[in-house]
């Protein structure tokens, strides 16, 4: 289980978040929703511990993310990153395996290409790209070898920036529906941040609205269109006109 | 206007120590990684051949041209009062105290402290930092560290180099154009030479190396967002390390050479 409680973090002047309270129990998809700018990756990275509090607390499993220890804490924890993130000096099969090949989970190289091998055919790549450099790989191949990395070391808990940002709708729909087919499978604990109302709808157990730098609205996905809440409702029917100000 | 400029310099002044504090934090934390595990071993062997081995070409250039205008200029110069015979140990004392180790050093800052910031930076600005750190790996060790130690170790060995074919440099003008004899060039270069020219020139080399490696890390993961963060960086990390070099180089020679 993950929880923030009354998390604040501010950049200089600019209060990003202002206190926010926020419950993922074990094994659920929540999905932050919120416009750009709103704080949804400051959120997340203060979760993983890349980025500080400034004040509250963040726990997982009801430790505190700041004082646990960093190696055995991040090993629990598998990331898809916005731009997938790979490391372009190595092949495909070295990031997937990247955790394998070194630290607490190492295993022997011929191990390790094994698992790779595996976790990108459950990411729909063909063995034959695991000698590829990522530069060679189009957007959506990169996004599925992303995923293949942050399932490779089975983590309990996941979390997606923006997975299908940048991708054309057909792609968009197979990561989502690959999200949410390893998210079950797994039965791991899923984070995800996006703007994208497809993905919510086929990711998300819960759904959490970012606004201002607090949660304005959460509850189960199927609440969401009826929840009356007129923040959610403008940020979800997209529409230009409502509380929250559109920037012109 | 008058106190604008005051804030101003309160400012600078403000932004210079925070600068200074952070890269003094930066070199502890690195040199702290250097000596605790995990260890990266194909990350140092990556750096050694990139930072020590492929510098070879452009310091042995270097200091080839180096050493051959060194004596050309010795010549001109010591024949004004009929001390030409001089060439051979001044060339050799010449390269092997200074121009070796600051024309190489600047050399590597040049190739290596622009490549390193702008390898780093890249990964930074496309998240491939904060993608090792959630793979649990700590960037300070897997990236910093053992290119910090390469260079530490390999740029007193290229300055070596450098010194030997800087002399050659000089050897070959001395014997080819201003009528040396082979054997006594090679005598007066080797009779005058002592061992603390040379070993002073390596410690040199030593701390240029660390210095580069480290202003290019630093700059690289404290790069702004975007191309144009990337370029600012690699652009910092250059003229910072060059600074740096001849800076450390007068301090080195304070303490080598005088007292």
């Amino acid at each position: 289980m993950i929880e923030l409680r009354g998390v604040h973090k501010s950049f200089g002047n600019n209060a990003v978040l202002r206190g926010v309270d926020l419950t993922i129990p074990k094994g659920e998809s929540m999905v932050i929703i919120g416009g750009s700018g709103t704080g949804k990756s400051v959120t997340l990275k203060c979760v993983l511990g890349l980025v500080k509090p400034d004040a509250g607390s963040v726990l997982v499993d009801g430790q505190d993310v700041t004082t646990a220890d960093r190696d055995a804490f991040l090993a629990r924890f598998g990331m898809l990153f916005q731009g997938a993130a790979l490391f372009d000096s190595m092949t495909v099969w070295q990031n997937v395996a990247f955790r394998l090949l070194r630290g607490s989970l190492k295993k022997t190289k011929s191990e390790a290409r094994d698992i790779a091998i595996e976790k990108l055919r459950r990411v729909g790549l063909k063995p034959d790209v695991a000698d590829l450099y990522p530069a060679e790989l189009s957007g959506g191949m990169q996004k599925r070898v992303g995923l293949a990395r942050a399932i490779a070391a089975d983590p309990e808990i996941i979390f997606f920036d923006e997975p299908t940002t940048g991708l054309d709708p057909i792609m968009a729909g197979v990561i989502n529906e690959l999200i949410r087919e390893i998210v079950v499978e797994m039965g791991a604990t899923a984070m995800t941040i996006t703007h994208d109302m497809t993905s919510v709808r086929a990711i998300a157990d819960d759904v959490a609205m970012l606004h201002d730098g607090v949660i304005k609205w959460t509850g189960r996905v199927d609440q969401m269109d009826s929840s009356g809440d007129p923040y959610l409702d403008q940020f979800i029917n997209g529409r230009a006109e409502g509380p929250i100000a559109a920037v012109r | 206007m008058v106190l604008g400029a005051v804030a101003g310099i309160g400012r600078s002044t403000l932004a210079l120590v925070a600068g200074l504090g952070r890269g003094v934090l930066f070199m502890a934390q690195t040199i702290a990684a250097i000596f605790s595990p995990p260890f990266y071993f194909r990350e140092f062997a990556s750096a050694l051949l990139t930072i020590g081995y492929l510098s070879l070409p452009v310091v042995g250039l270097t200091a080839i041209f180096t050493g051959a205008a060194l004596a050309l200029q010795i010549y001109a110069g010591g024949s004004r009062f009929q001390a030409e015979a001089v060439v051979p140990s001044i060339v050799a004392i010449g390269m092997t105290r200074e121009l070796g180790p600051v024309l190489g050093g600047l050399m590597v800052a040049a190739r290596v402290a622009s490549s390193i910031a702008a390898e780093i930076g890249t990964m930074k600005v496309t998240e491939q930092i904060d993608a090792l750190v959630t793979l649990s790996t700590n960037p300070m060790r897997y990236l910093t560290a053992p290119r910090v130690l390469a260079a530490t170790l390999t740029v007193p060995i290229l300055v070596a180099v450098g010194d030997s074919i800087g002399i050659f440099g000089g050897y070959l003008v001395g014997t080819g154009r201003l009528g040396f004899n082979s054997a006594a060039y090679l005598k007066n270069t080797v009779d005058f030479l002592e061992m603390w020219d040379v070993t002073s020139g390596l410690i040199k080399g030593a701390v240029f190396g660390f210095l580069i490696a480290l202003v290019g890390c630093y700059f690289g993961m404290n790069s702004g967002r975007g191309a144009q963060g990337v370029g600012r960086a690699t652009k910092s990390a250059v003229v910072a390390a060059s600074v740096l070099i001849l800076a450390a180089n007068y301090l080195l020679t304070e303490l080598f050479f005088t007292g």
